[in-house]
């Protein structure tokens, strides 16, 4: 599929371009789009192509291991340095986010893969703005969305578990004898909306924000690098500075947005063990 | 614009998840939740169970110590009141002993006195009744032998036998002691 693109990410993002501003160069020739988000395979093995973002994503898979490997694998009462800001980054997830909105008893089961997952997603987003790498993994959907399937499947087969078939038909369609003439209607509503819409939100949220962060780092990036040209000079200096705000911005993103994720994951488990109205 | 709406339908959406990034991606996650779920966070939480026990030992530690630290005040407090109490007793005792001990020499002072001047008071009664006594006799010598020599016959057998002029003489002593 990729091999039939005319340009990829890889040509683009090398400022190897001569078309600057007053040249007679539109800014649509050189411009980001979809295709900054695709790549070259590195490799291809079998006939799969092995790309920059699996890379990433094995990259930061072995980057998450390391720093716990280094906080947990030999942890002391007194900690030293690292294990001290893994239990900062564990102690947030697990008071911060499980314990707040599950509960202690019964999300205590959850924290290893509430932990997991964020650090998971945040490392993901981290790439974005990691030199050389410089690329959000999270915004190829194909990760949000693998994420947020087992999400997915996780809340949706324990309410089952929790509340039997009825029970919860009537937790997915909340159920409430007294809303009366309405209740149909809104038991459809909830019903999409619980089991169709949310898992699809889930993802997108994360995919959409990173998406659009890389969108908007690349275009000023690339705009500096475009209007360098004469009195462009005056514009390329504003977009550079756009393009260091967009960074520091897309820190803080990176950060809700993994938030965001667990933090919906937990509340959605949170709902599954509910008592039904 | 229009390039763009033209490359992307030429590329493919971006919601639609490419299958291998979906597998690597599950992958992924599926290798990072092992380690932690299985290997790490146990580790760690072990770590923080056995800190807690280790805070709460040392608080209980400080706690026992407290106690003895507040014990041994309550001792020390007890014996400083104690000897205070002790201290004021021994003061009011040698108050009392200074007391009774004014009140004695002042008691044996006035005995002394007493005697003194009782011993006094007899001598000079004795003194005054020899005298008395002698003056009398002089006394009454000196009337017989006068009135002897004014009768021109010795009365001195006679007064000696009638003893008039003892008699006379007490007359005047008693006039003298009802005119006192």
């Amino acid at each position: 599929m990729q091999k039939e693109l005319a340009v990829s990410a890889d040509q683009m993002l090398a400022f190897e371009t001569d078309c600057h501003l007053f040249d007679g160069c539109g800014f649509t020739e050189v411009s980001p789009g979809l295709h900054s988000f695709v790549f070259e395979p590195i490799a291809t093995f079998g006939g799969i192509h092995f790309n920059k973002t699996m890379l990433l994503a094995l990259l930061g898979t072995i980057a998450i291991l390391w720093f716990f490997w280094a906080a947990f694998s030999k942890p002391k009462i007194v900690p030293g340095k690292v294990q001290m800001i893994g239990e900062a980054g564990y102690d947030f997830i697990r008071r911060g986010i499980v314990y707040e909105t599950i509960g202690k008893k019964e999300g205590e089961k959850y924290v290893p893969f509430m932990v997991s997952l964020f650090f998971f997603v945040w490392v993901m987003n981290l790439w974005s703005v990691i030199p050389l790498a410089q690329f959000p993994v999270t915004s190829i959907i194909s990760y949000p969305m693998g994420l947020a399937a087992i999400v997915y499947v996780m809340w949706v087969s324990l309410t089952f578990k929790r509340h039997g078939f009825v029970g919860a038909f009537k937790n997915f369609t909340g159920y409430d004898k007294s809303l009366g003439p309405v209740l149909p209607m809104s038991m459809t509503i909830e019903f999409f909306s619980n089991l169709l819409v949310r898992p699809f939100t889930h993802a997108v949220r994360l995919f959409a924000n990173m998406f659009a962060g890389h969108l908007l780092i690349v275009m000023f990036t690339i705009a500096s690098w475009y209007m360098l040209n004469g009195i462009g000079i005056a514009y390329a200096g504003v977009s550079f500075l756009m393009t260091i705000a967009m960074t520091a911005f897309e820190l803080f993103i990176q950060a809700v947005q993994a938030y965001v994720f667990v933090l919906l994951a937990c509340s959605y488990i949170q709902g599954a063990l509910a008592e039904s109205h | 614009m229009i390039a763009l709406v033209q490359k992307a339908a030429e590329e493919q959406s971006p919601l639609v998840p490419p299958l291998p990034e979906l597998v690597i991606g599950l992958l992924a996650f599926a290798i990072v939740f092992f380690f932690l779920w299985k290997k790490l966070l146990p580790n760690i939480n072990k770590v923080l169970e056995e800190r807690r026990e280790a805070i709460e030992g040392g608080i209980e530690q400080a706690e026992a110590a407290k106690e003895e630290a507040a014990e041994v005040l309550k001792q020390y407090k007890d014996q400083l009141a104690e000897a205070r109490h002790e201290a004021a007793r021994m003061r009011s005792e040698a108050q009392e002993q200074g007391a009774t001990l004014i009140a004695e020499m002042r008691a044996e002072g006035q005995r002394q006195r007493e005697e003194i001047v009782a011993a006094g008071h007899t001598q000079l009664e004795a003194d005054r009744k020899q005298a008395a006594l002698a003056l009398r006799q002089d006394v009454g010598k000196l009337a017989t032998e006068l009135a002897g020599k004014l009768v021109g016959e010795s009365l001195e057998e006679h007064a000696r036998q009638s003893r008039t002029i003892d008699r006379f003489l007490d007359e005047l002593e008693e006039k003298a002691e009802a005119a006192r």
